[in-house]
């Protein structure tokens, strides 16, 4: 973009007749280009459509585990597994994370270091703590004789859960990768583009985590 | 819009989604954006926590009002964190959300529909033990 701003910013459309040769050619295919979508938008629309294919492949998940929810093969429910104080941390975890991933995208924008790298690193710290506590959660679960081979709902649970705290775990490393980019290019476009998607998955993870919270933990504890 | 774009964006230009328009007030616009987004998400997580454990409300209404209340805050997080509104900017957006809702609603009704009929018209299991004996 920042290529033929100067040229063909603001002369406009009927400036082409007038210029003949290499140089008219050269700014029928900038106003062209201009006519499409900035790159930024196509990318952002090309990765939301993304989103949305994993958020249907978590539906498929969110499904599964509603229709086994109830085959618990003799073995312990959700009531008896479930402790509702971890998940509100969990909860309240990944959703600060969300919003200082909203902040640090801001300082991306705005190229404010102090923005970007302090809410990336608060981002991580609590997409960690997140994380964390899933595994805890988890291996206290296994400990128990409740791990994911001890009944169609625990299967379908460890897959559900265990699902989004992958895409958690990919989700920082990428965090870190975006951290080292940003340091080693700087606030370039294509950089920008990259940080871009990252907020946007982050996001995402944070509704399907809204989801999961209502449809396992709490309707689990419910029922 | 890329910072490198110059002053041209007319209303009906496309925004990638998690994009904020406006002039110079863009950031401090982005923040409120932001912070309002967590302030309704806390209050709705808040409320869900609360009434799953409540006794005070009549216990069959209570998956009910977990789902409308876990729906509400996936809408705040689209509009106030990903920036998905219903402008003129954003049509392409919203059409790709709402065909991903369309396949998302026909995969979890879909399967809960055909497997409670299944288990519906299942043989109890005790009779299937008799059976193979």
């Amino acid at each position: 973009m920042s290529a033929f701003q100067g040229t063909a910013g603001r002369d406009g459309p009927d400036r082409f007749g007038h210029e003949r040769g290499a140089q008219g050619r050269r700014h029928a295919t900038e106003h062209a280009a201009r006519e499409l979508a900035d790159k930024y938008i196509i990318v952002g629309y090309g990765f939301w459509i993304f989103l949305l294919s994993d958020i249907v492949m978590f539906s498929a998940f969110f499904a599964s585990y509603a229709v086994l929810v109830g085959n618990t093969a003799g073995g312990p429910s959700g009531r008896d597994l479930f402790h509702l104080p971890n998940v509100a941390l969990e909860t309240a975890c990944l959703l600060l994370s969300s919003f200082t991933c909203g902040l640090a995208s801001i300082g991306a924008r705005t190229s404010s270091g102090l923005w970007f790298y302090g809410a990336m690193t608060a981002t991580f710290l609590l997409g960690a703590a997140f994380l964390g506590i899933e595994i805890h959660e988890f291996a206290d679960m296994t400990a128990h004789g409740a791990g994911p081979a001890r009944s169609a709902f625990l299967s379908a649970f460890f897959t559900l859960v265990g699902c989004h705290g992958l895409h958690v775990s990919a989700g920082l490393l990428w965090l870190l990768t975006m951290m080292a980019q940003v340091y080693a290019k700087g606030y370039r476009a294509d950089i920008l583009r990259r940080v871009l998607c990252f907020s946007l998955f982050w996001h995402t993870l944070d509704i399907i985590w809204v989801g999961l919270f209502t449809v396992v933990y709490l309707m689990g504890v419910w029922q | 819009m890329s910072p490198a774009e110059p002053e041209f964006a007319p209303d009906y230009a496309d925004t990638a989604p998690s994009d904020q328009h406006g002039g110079g007030h863009e950031t401090a616009e982005s923040v409120w954006s932001y912070l309002i987004g967590l302030g309704l998400a806390t209050l709705l997580t808040i409320v869900s926590f609360f009434i799953a454990r409540t006794t005070l409300v009549w216990q069959p209404s209570i998956p009910v009002a977990l789902g409308v209340l876990a729906i509400a805050q996936m809408g705040v997080h689209l509009v106030f964190f990903l920036n998905i509104t219903t402008g003129p900017d954003n049509v392409n957006n919203v059409m790709a959300l709402a065909f991903g809702v369309l396949i998302v609603l026909l995969i979890i009704v879909g399967s809960l529909w055909i497997m409670s009929h299944m288990n519906h018209n299942m043989i109890p299991m005790d009779q299937i033990m008799q059976m193979q004996r």
